[in-house]
């Protein structure tokens, strides 16, 4: 996985795994595939509920769908009633002269297999309707949830682990929904069915069925205990796999670059091995679950003969309700084999839907307030009010700061690696939510402000401009959305990106490609830039993100930045003197601690103070 | 079916097991037939002759026989199973992996156009696809097949009229099947490329998650994508749409079929042309067959969806490598490290203009060179071509005067090490991520120097403070660095790989200028005696350099050191000239009004 496209947390300050993954909710141990009975029930008891809430809001649909498969099973149910009619009765009175009773089962005959047929069709539609539309909102629901959980979530969780909840693990709800849950609710009816119409034609073998019921729930309760590891299991090795795949095709140039193909495919074929054996493993268990329903149902008919046979023999039933007695029997267990195929769909689904509604299941550490505070119009007053601020369980990084910027103000922040800079810009654009303390941008904290009010009046642009793909007018669009042409070009023009897009093939129409490929770091800043441009906020809070501009186009952001700062709030981290040179108020920070703040002429002239020093060594290095 | 033909080196090992599994599955399939066959016979026989005759001894015979033949079908489906699913997931394992050496391989143009959705999309979607037919879609295609075509056959072998009948339905079946078929095709390929975009969707969507949360976009990218996964839900729907119909057809007319036969056979019981035996038993074994026909339209829909899946896989593994290995490559056995372009030419395949023209460059052995020009010059383009990460257009390249399309890659990239502007890093250990292109052979003691050695030059004891030191895992599986810090490994990455020739993209850009300084006066002793190629947009970088290289529209316009450049291309001085000194000279916070550096450029007042 390529890292780029991840700011740190900090300088030098490491998160570590945020700690809410220590509790038994959410993604907490997602690989485990042993969970223990309590843990075991919560965690089938989430799957089983995410589902039942899919499945709740289409109620309605679904009983039409029954309704559809009732009338289709009874069409196919009705042919051996009327096989057994058409030889018990309509021949009989036929060799008799009677042609009426064989017209009318002929008619039947005809009618139930075009409503079977009409009906069957109509459910395949149905079901494909429940289907797609329980997937377009799962699909959404997770989507929604990685938009909203928070940047530490992220870092620990790892992009490939969502993909792979969205791909594989939805492709496992889609089986069951595809084949299984359409064949189920048609098996069952059509199983019903026949027992209810073996019954009535004969309770004695309707016994002997039931009897075959007992051995068949014990397989399969065999069955769903080990399976259930089993599957989970695969969906661990699933996501680890794809892990690798997006991480290695992220970084695809490095690998190449440090002649690692050879090793890193021998690790991927390490863990392509440890998802086939569990792949194989399920297909075992079910490859000894599905024989083992042959069997029953087989036993079943052999029964059936018997005890049937012995009651023809002894004159007390006839051959033909015999022969239908078989036929009913037989039929009974044809679909014995899709039920299996149904539970085990099942079960691998519920592994996915164990580890979507883990997903689903966290709460973002930074969270929408219930009762946002209103924010008509920022004017882009900051203050950090004795902030206390340390990504979860590591060390303090910012321990007391106290820091005010009034609106329209262009404050530059100057220190080493560590010191705090970053987390200050984070904090601010709400990445992070403070220990203790608060932030507040015109005097609310901004805990309390929606985040589309927040995201309005605070833009944060990070050194690492990441491009999606589509156009470059789609790229800058995304600062404002429905944004003109004119002013999509006025804000290219405004830093600098307007001459080299109109260079690029298809100008804004150009196709920035898988991840920018063919743009220059650069570039990508400078489109970045544009974004913030158009986006217009009241506070600009710019955390390096100049820094692989080349000198001219600094300039060029620069004189756009001293136009677009005028009026506006601004954070500029930034290791380049030049970028203070526009600076209102330049902010040296040192260990999490402000230890100087003035005006960039006070502060070069303070004796001994850091900023002049540092001044003194830029003076130095450019002699 | 061609595309499943191509299957045959992959499945070529499992191939014994596959054929004895569907061997399996035929026996299977023969005993459940028989089973209509023998109650048939005990209809006919010892029930026909009911009471009077009470032939116990007949029946209990016929009784055990369908015993036998029910086991001996559970046998077989247990049988096939334990033939067909692990060759089926080995196949599987086998594809995936074949895949993935091939993506290894593919050059860096490749993965500049493919979308990763759709290449993991192959990867796992379309795989499973695979492995789900070859267990259960091949083996029940197989068997369905050959229990319609055994059991016609025996429908009119011992059905006379009734069988013909029987087979006068089987042939709009075809008919319908075969047209499904068609159109169930073309739309199956569009959803699975449209599931391979909406994987890429989501990709970008979490890679960019902090573009999206720093912009509030999280509510349009998720109309974006609501739209994007409805078009797929749309898709579906005329998928089951098309499934629909052939399903009714597949239902009414066996069914209907069912029934005129049994009027006919009624017909032909009454005037005695047939014996009521074989009519149960004609109906006994329709019912077995009609099964797999009512099936078959699922069946059919993922051989289908297997075969797309077939296809896609084959398009990017048949996608030809252009960037390989020579015939018979050239060694170097200590190369000096001398290193030209001449008259290299480059432009990206789908673009219509040369990013590189013409381009002559010398890197003499030992010494550094500064790449300089504006951002999107073709720098980082140029830096690409000496580790063959693209090939050129035209000319060459040229390592020891031998063109590096005469080397082995991985030789060639053992003598070239890149730092790229945007340092990638892995899952893996601070000490895997920076000894990745370590030379190999090297004992612990040695690695662990060298590890020491590149570290302590790119100034990044900040590991040591890491919760495992060395061995904290780092990238996206562990923890998260500043872009400084990445930057800072991924140049001792370089370092450590101890090449030759030292490919340095931007390495110092995130760097505050105390460390860059650090880094530098280490780094100046690291290249001494290396070929160095640093691209730098700014004066502390050059300043590593024993002479610049100045790139403008795709051609080296000059060479020289930075103060013979300075003083004599005004291009350079317009590329290089500093804001910092400009800043520095005259003082900051005034903002005077000084004349531009570059004429009729910039006014930075």
């Amino acid at each position: 996985m390529s890292t780029r496209d991840r700011t740190a947390a900090t300088d030098a300050t490491v998160p570590t795994a945020p700690t809410a993954h220590t509790s038994q909710r959410g993604v907490a141990g997602e690989e485990d595939s042993q969970l223990g009975r309590d843990r075991n029930r919560v965690v089938r008891a989430r799957s089983r509920a995410l589902l039942g809430d899919l499945l709740g809001a289409r109620r309605k649909a679904l009983a039409g769908a029954a309704v559809l498969v009732v009338v289709s099973t009874a069409g196919q149910v009705a042919g051996p009633a009327l096989i057994a009619a058409g030889i018990d009765r309509a021949l009989p009175a036929l060799r008799d002269g009677d042609a009426a009773p064989l017209v009318v089962v002929g008619v039947l005959y005809v009618l139930a297999a075009l409503a079977a047929g009409i009906a069957i069709g109509a459910y395949v539609r149905a079901a494909a309707r429940i289907a797609q539309a329980v997937l377009l909102d799962l699909r959404r629901r997770v989507f929604r949830q990685t938009q909203r959980l928070s940047l530490e979530f992220h870092e620990s969780y790892t992009s490939g682990r969502i993909i792979s909840r969205q791909t594989s693990d939805l492709d496992a709800l889609r089986e069951l929904l595809d084949g299984g849950l359409t064949g189920v609710v048609s098996s069952v009816l059509f199983m019903t069915f026949t027992a209810v119409g073996l019954f009535l034609l004969d309770p004695t073998s309707g016994l002997v069925l039931a009897v075959a019921v007992v051995p068949a729930a014990l397989l399969t309760r065999w069955f769903q205990k080990r399976s259930q590891v089993f599957y989970r299991a695969s969906r661990v090795a699933s996501a680890r796999l794809i892990v690798h795949f997006v991480e290695t095709m992220t970084g695809v140039r490095a690998v190449q670059a440090f002649r690692r193909e050879s090793a890193d495919a021998h690790t991927y074929a390490g863990l392509t091995e440890d998802y086939r054996a569990a792949n194989a493993r399920t297909f075992g268990l079910n490859g000894r679950y599905d024989p083992g329903l042959v069997v029953i149902g087989n036993v079943t008919v052999v029964v059936a003969l018997a005890v049937g046979g012995w009651r023809v023999l002894d004159g007390a039933m006839d051959v033909g309700v015999l022969a239908a007695v078989l036929l009913y029997t037989k039929r009974f267990f044809g679909p014995i084999q899709q039920l299996g195929m149904f539970y085990n769909s099942f079960q691998s689904a519920s592994a996915a839907l164990e580890k979507i509604s883990g997903l689903l299941e966290e709460e973002p550490t930074v969270a929408e307030p219930h009762d946002p505070a209103p924010l008509p119009d920022a004017r882009g007053a900051l203050h950090l009010d004795h902030v206390r601020f340390g990504y979860g369980t590591g060390r303090t990084v910012l321990p007391d700061l106290d820091l005010q910027i009034p609106a329209g103000q262009t404050v530059a922040m100057v220190g080493t690696t560590g010191a705090g800079k970053s987390t200050v810009a984070k904090l601010v654009a709400r990445f992070y939510d403070v220990s203790a303390g608060a932030v507040r941008l015109d005097g609310t904290d901004v805990r309390d402000l929606a985040s589309r009010d927040l995201r309005r009046a605070v833009v944060m642009v990070t050194q690492e401009a990441y491009l999606f793909s589509g156009t470059v007018r789609e790229n800058i669009a995304l600062g404002r959305p429905g944004a003109t042409q004119a002013e999509i070009e006025a804000a290219a023009r405004a830093v600098g990106a307007h001459e080299f897009v109109l260079r690029m093939p298809d100008g804004y129409d150009t196709d920035v490609n898988k991840r920018g490929g063919r743009v220059s770091a650069g570039q990508r800043q400078l489109l970045s830039f544009a974004r913030a441009f158009l986006a217009d906020p009241a506070v600009l809070v710019l955390d390096e993100a100049t820094s692989s501009l080349d000198l001219p186009g600094e300039r060029l952001v620069q004189e756009g930045l001293r136009t677009l700062l005028a009026d506006r709030t601004a954070i500029i981290i930034a290791h380049r003197l030049s970028t203070v040179a526009i600076a209102d108020r330049v902010l040296v920070m040192a260990d999490g601690r402000i230890v100087e703040d003035g005006t960039p002429d006070e502060l070069v002239a303070t004796e001994d103070g850091r900023f002049a020093e540092l001044h003194a060594a830029w003076q130095a290095s450019m002699a | 079916m061609s595309a499943l033909a191509r299957l045959y080196p992959f499945a070529r090992p499992a191939l014994p097991r596959l054929v004895a599994g569907m061997v399996a599955a035929l026996c299977a399939s023969l005993a459940a037939l028989a089973i209509p066959r023998v109650l048939e016979r005990v209809v006919n026989g010892p029930l026909a002759a009911g009471a009077a005759e009470h032939d116990t001894g007949a029946l209990a015979g016929a009784v055990a026989l369908v015993a036998g033949l029910g086991l001996l079908e559970a046998m077989f489906i247990a049988v096939r199973r334990g033939f067909v699913m692990l060759p089926g997931t080995h196949v599987e394992a086998r594809m995936r992996d074949a895949l993935y050496r091939h993506l290894l391989e593919l050059p860096v143009a490749f993965h500049d156009r493919w979308a990763g959705g759709q290449l993991l999309s192959r990867s796992m979607s379309d795989l499973g696809l695979l492995r789900r037919w070859l267990v259960f879609g091949l083996p029940t295609l197989v068997v369905s097949t050959t229990t319609i075509l055994v059991g016609v056959s025996i429908l009119i072998v011992t059905g006379g009229v009734l069988g013909l009948v029987y087979l006068a339905g089987a042939i709009p079946v075809t008919v319908i099947a075969f047209r499904f078929s068609r159109r169930f095709r073309a739309i199956s390929r569009l959803s699975q490329d449209q599931s391979g975009d909406l994987a890429t969707t989501v990709e970008e969507s979490v890679h960019g998650i902090r573009v999206l949360k720093a912009f509030g976009r999280g509510r349009d990218a998720l109309d974006a994508f609501t739209d994007q996964a409805d078009r797929l839900r749309r898709t579906e729907m005329a998928k089951a749409s098309t499934q629909s119909t052939v399903t009714s057809a597949l239902t009414a007319i066996p069914e209907l079929t069912l029934g005129v036969a049994l009027v006919v056979g009624v017909v032909q019981a009454a005037n005695g042309q047939i014996s009521v035996g074989a009519l149960v038993a004609f109906f006994a074994t329709a019912a077995v067959v009609n099964t797999p026909v009512v099936d078959l339209g699922m069946t059919l829909s993922m051989t289908l969806n297997a075969r797309t899946a077939v296809d896609r896989y084959f398009e990017v593994l048949d996608t030809p490598n252009t960037l390989t290995d020579p015939a018979a490559p050239t060694h170097l056995d200590s190369p000096r490290g001398d290193v030209e372009l001449r008259d290299v030419t480059f432009r990206y395949d789908d673009a219509p203009d040369a990013v590189l023209d013409h381009v002559d460059l010398t890197l003499p052995a030992g010494t550094t060179t500064a790449l300089v020009g504006l951002t999107g010059s073709g720098k980082s383009t140029l830096a690409m071509l000496v580790p063959r990460l693209y090939d050129v257009t035209d000319g060459s390249v040229l390592l020891d005067d031998v063109d590096v399309r005469d080397l082995a890659r991985h030789e060639l990239r053992t003598h070239v090490a890149v730092a790229f502007e945007d340092s990638t890093l892995f899952s893996a250990s601070v000490r895997d991520n920076v000894l990745l292109g370590a030379p190999e052979g090297l004992d612990p003691p040695a690695r662990e120097a060298l590890l020491a050695e590149a570290l302590d030059v790119a100034q990044a004891a900040f590991v040591h403070d890491l919760p495992h030191g060395v061995d904290t895992t780092i990238g996206e599986e562990g923890l998260s660095l500043s872009g400084g810090q990445r930057q800072r490994l991924a140049l001792a990455r370089a370092i450590a790989a101890r090449p030759r020739v030292l490919v340095l993209d931007d390495p110092l850009s995130a760097l505050d200028v105390a460390t860059e300084e650090a880094v530098e006066k280490r780094l100046r002793q690291v290249l001494a005696g290396t070929t160095s190629l640093v691209v730098a947009h700014r004066p502390s970088t050059v300043a590593l350099a024993d002479r610049v290289a100045v790139l403008q529209d795709g051609r080296i316009t000059a060479v020289g050191t930075h103060h013979d450049l300075l003083t004599h291309d005004p291009h350079y001085r317009h590329v290089i000239s500093n804001l910092e000194a400009d800043a520095a000279a005259h003082g900051l916070g005034e903002h005077d009004d000084e004349p531009a550096p570059a004429p009729g450029r910039t006014e930075h007042a």
